[in-house]
């Protein structure tokens, strides 16, 4: 027996991807304090993603957007049994630090909070904790993968209420998979190099057709139709932030956004929940912002 | 997984679809989560039914709580499908960093080979009744507790077989659908 102890290793990057797995075919929403988290988990997410402002309000406030207050997150630890997600700023390393301390479950290294480095992202590989980062296009997702993280999110356009982002990137993203999957080995170079990626994750992915960790989508998910669609367009499971406790009946809406990840291939169940749901949040058009958060990032 | 090993599967989401099935798979994820969806779609009542009629089941982490008959550290809404004799505690072995790997050690069903298990924020076997069999047990923190188990058609585990690639766990629950198609069993 004792020589099952010695074998038993934590933070693996199986274990770090295994609670990403889970997570597939679920809903994980933004939520700013302990009540959201409860109404949350009342409706079904899968997680929560405890943050101090969502991402409208941040775009609306602007300032610099940072790491939560522990004492914030840690109650919303106390107050709900899934797991509670945290964001650091990119290339923060020492907010993630103090999230891992506090036990959040996954950190979420995100555009949607102010960079704190110009140029370099977390060597996520020197946590314990398990981290998901934003992508717009393949050659993000894999450098993202090669610091180290264990799931992988479309950025969209987060605060927007507009899906176009995010099904820009989940597009950009799986089309090059498509092609990557037909080149011939001398091409994968050159697609390497394009893609600003290593090598073996190029190899990697001309292999198998797929990434090693799961695709998520996020940024300006706000309607059960949004979840379905990219769903359909290959996304594993969504996290909505300002589409929920933005809309004008948040309880409703989450409900129905979980309703619709689960049966996002049943039409008839996407209309039952979207029937009478109340106004969704006020969406913002692409063109007219000032800042793009999809751009942080490198 | 299973269709590797030359299952035909469907996903389940509606009532409907457990028309014609030899088992159903509960697969990890939350317990909360899950209860609350099969209670809405609809699936709860007819899937209790059916598995205590004797459709062959194997639940992993999530899916073991639901299969439980009583858990303790869940919600007080959280609905059970029963047909386990076994207690559970949610999230027993701890949080997401709290989470694990590790090979147990092989047992007669599945002739003595080690299995690779990980425990993702995964629930603790509490106690047993006496109609269960214990599969594979293992010792963490210097108590033994059961991570694989059986009563009937019903089989379980805290940890997840199909994370690993690891396909043994699940050849051993086909053997069982094929033994309660036979009618040797259940």
């Amino acid at each position: 027996m004792t020589e099952q102890i010695e074998t038993t290793s934590t933070a693996t990057f199986t274990v770090k991807r295994g609670l990403a797995d889970m997570l597939r075919g679920g809903v994980i929403m933004d939520v700013v304090n302990p009540e959201q988290a409860r109404i949350a988990e009342d409706a079904g997410a899968c997680a929560v993603m405890a943050l101090e402002r969502v991402p409208s309000d941040i775009r609306r406030d602007g300032g610099v957007a940072r790491m939560s207050d522990p004492q914030m997150i840690e109650e919303i630890i106390a107050t709900v049994s899934i797991p509670v997600m945290a964001k650091a700023r990119i290339g923060h390393f020492a907010e993630a630090q103090i999230l891992q301390s506090l036990g959040v479950d996954y950190i979420d290294e995100s555009e949607v909070l102010t960079p704190a480095d110009e140029a370099n992202h977390i060597d996520k590989w020197t946590f314990d904790v398990p981290f998901v980062c934003g992508a717009t296009n393949l050659g993000e997702a894999l450098r993202r993968i090669s610091e180290g993280a264990a799931l992988l999110r479309s950025k969209g356009e987060a605060g927007t209420g507009n899906v176009v982002e995010a099904v820009r990137h989940l597009r950009q993203i799986t089309g090059d998979i498509r092609k990557i999957t037909q080149a011939d080995s001398a091409e994968l170079y050159d697609w390497a190099k394009q893609l600003r990626a290593p090598i073996g994750l190029v190899q990697e992915l001309a292999e198998t057709g797929k990434l090693p960790v799961p695709l998520f989508c996020a940024g300006g998910i706000s309607t059960p139709a949004d979840a379905s669609l990219v769903l359909q367009l290959g996304a594993e499971a969504v996290f909505v932030g300002s589409g929920i406790f933005k809309s004008s009946n948040p309880a409703h809406f989450a409900a129905a956004i979980v309703e619709a990840t689960t049966h996002f291939d049943d039409p008839s169940v996407l209309a039952k929940v979207s029937r009478g749901l109340g106004d969704a949040m006020p969406g913002l058009e692409i063109d007219g912002l000032s800042q793009r958060l999809a751009d942080r990032g490198w | 997984m299973l269709g590797q090993l030359g299952a035909q599967t469907v996903a389940v989401k509606t009532p409907a679809q457990l028309d014609g099935l030899d088992g159903v798979v509960l697969p990890g994820g939350e317990s909360t989560t899950i209860s609350l969806l099969l209670d809405r779609g609809g699936l709860l009542e007819p899937l209790r039914a059916a598995i205590a009629g004797g459709l062959a089941a194997f639940g992993t982490c999530a899916g073991l709580v639901l299969l439980a008959a009583s858990v303790l550290d869940g919600r007080p809404d959280q609905h059970q499908l029963g047909g386990l004799d076994v207690v559970v505690r949610r999230n027993g072995y701890g949080r997401q960093l709290q989470s694990f790997e590790c090979v147990l050690d092989g047992c007669g069903a599945l002739e003595g080979r080690a299995l690779d298990a990980v425990f993702i924020r995964a629930p603790i076997i509490e106690s047993v009744g006496p109609g269960v069999d214990v599969l594979s047990s293992l010792n963490r923190d210097g108590v033994e507790r059961a991570v694989l188990v059986r009563q009937g058609s019903v089989m379980a585990s805290a940890f997840h077989p199909e994370l690993t690639g690891e396909t043994a766990v699940h050849a051993l629950f086909l053997e069982m659908v094929a033994s309660v198609r036979a009618g040797s069993l259940g």
